[in-house]
C-alpha cells in the first residue's frame, strides 16, 4: 500500500453538514452551531452559533455568535449534538469547571 | 495499554511496506519522496485494523472520551462512534454528543483493548522502520 500517491482527504466531515454540532476549540471554549462547510484544514463555517460559558458558580451562559468561521488548528473536537439529549438536559441547573485549554 | 503520540511521531518518512500484510517480507529502502507531504503509514495502518473496536482517548486539554472507533485518517484524526466522556460529572460539556470527530493534533494518549494489540507485530514493525530510516 503506497499512501504517498493518494490524495490527501479532507476530515470525513460530510455527514455532518447541515447537522447541528458543538465544537471543542483549543482554548476550552464549547460552541454550538450547525455546520455550512469544512476543508482538508479542518477549518469550519459555522452558522447560527452560540458559545455555552459553565462555571461553578452560575448555570449554563450562552452567547449568541451568529456566522463564524473558525481555524482548523484551533479545533480540538468536533461532536455531533443528539437533539432528543440536548432538550433534556437543564442547562440552568448545570454547574461545571470550564475545559482546560489544550497544552501540547 | 497505553499509546502515546508525540509531535514526534508525525515528523517522517514515507515507508513502501504495509503494516500487516507484508511485515514478514524483506523490506525495501524507503525512498526520500519529499514530494507532497511526508506520512507516517504505521501508525495509520494499525488504527485500521482497530476499526470497530472500544477505545479511550485522552486529549491533550485531559478530557477523555471513551467511543468505538470508527475510522482513522492520515492526519490521525480519529472519528469515535457511541461515545461517553469518562469522567461525567466532571466534564458535563458533552452530554449530548454520541459521535464526534477528534483532531489528530489533540489526542495525548490512545488506550487500546489489551487484545487489540499484538506487540510482537508492532515490535517487528516499528524495529524494521526504525532500521529502515
Amino acid at each position: 500500500m503506497n499512501l504517498r500517491f493518494k490524495r490527501a482527504t479532507g476530515p470525513g466531515l460530510e455527514s455532518l453538514v447541515d447537522q447541528t454540532i458543538l465544537i471543542i476549540t483549543n482554548d476550552g471554549r464549547n460552541i454550538v452551531g450547525v455546520i455550512k462547510g469544512f476543508d482538508q484544514a479542518t477549518n469550519i463555517i459555522l452558522d447560527e452559533s452560540h458559545e455555552r460559558v459553565y462555571s461553578t458558580k452560575e448555570g449554563v451562559q450562552q452567547l449568541v455568535l451568529g456566522l463564524y468561521i473558525i481555524r482548523g488548528d484551533n479545533i480540538s473536537v468536533v461532536g455531533e449534538l443528539d437533539e432528543e439529549l440536548y432538550s433534556a438536559l437543564d442547562l440552568s441547573n448545570l454547574r461545571a469547571h470550564p475545559l482546560m485549554p489544550v497544552i501540547h | 495499554m497505553k499509546i502515546k503520540l508525540t509531535s514526534a511521531s508525525y515528523s517522517v518518512r514515507s515507508i513502501k511496506f504495509s503494516f500487516c500484510s507484508n511485515l514478514l517480507a524483506k523490506p525495501r529502502k524507503p525512498s526520500l519522496f519529499l514530494g507532497r507531504g511526508i506520512e507516517i503509514i504505521l501508525f495509520f495502518s494499525y488504527f485500521k485494523d482497530l476499526v470497530g473496536r472500544e477505545v479511550t482517548v485522552e486529549l491533550k486539554n485531559d478530557l477523555a472520551i471513551r467511543g468505538t472507533l470508527h475510522s482513522v485518517d492520515q492526519y490521525l484524526n480519529i472519528k469515535l462512534e457511541n461515545t461517553r466522556v469518562v469522567d461525567q460529572d466532571k466534564y458535563p460539556h458533552m452530554l449530548s454528543v454520541r459521535n464526534c470527530f477528534i483532531r489528530g493534533s489533540v489526542v495525548r494518549y490512545v488506550q487500546l483493548p489489551p487484545d487489540g494489540v499484538d506487540i510482537e507485530l508492532l515490535h517487528d514493525a516499528t524495529r524494521r522502520e526504525a532500521r529502515g530510516g
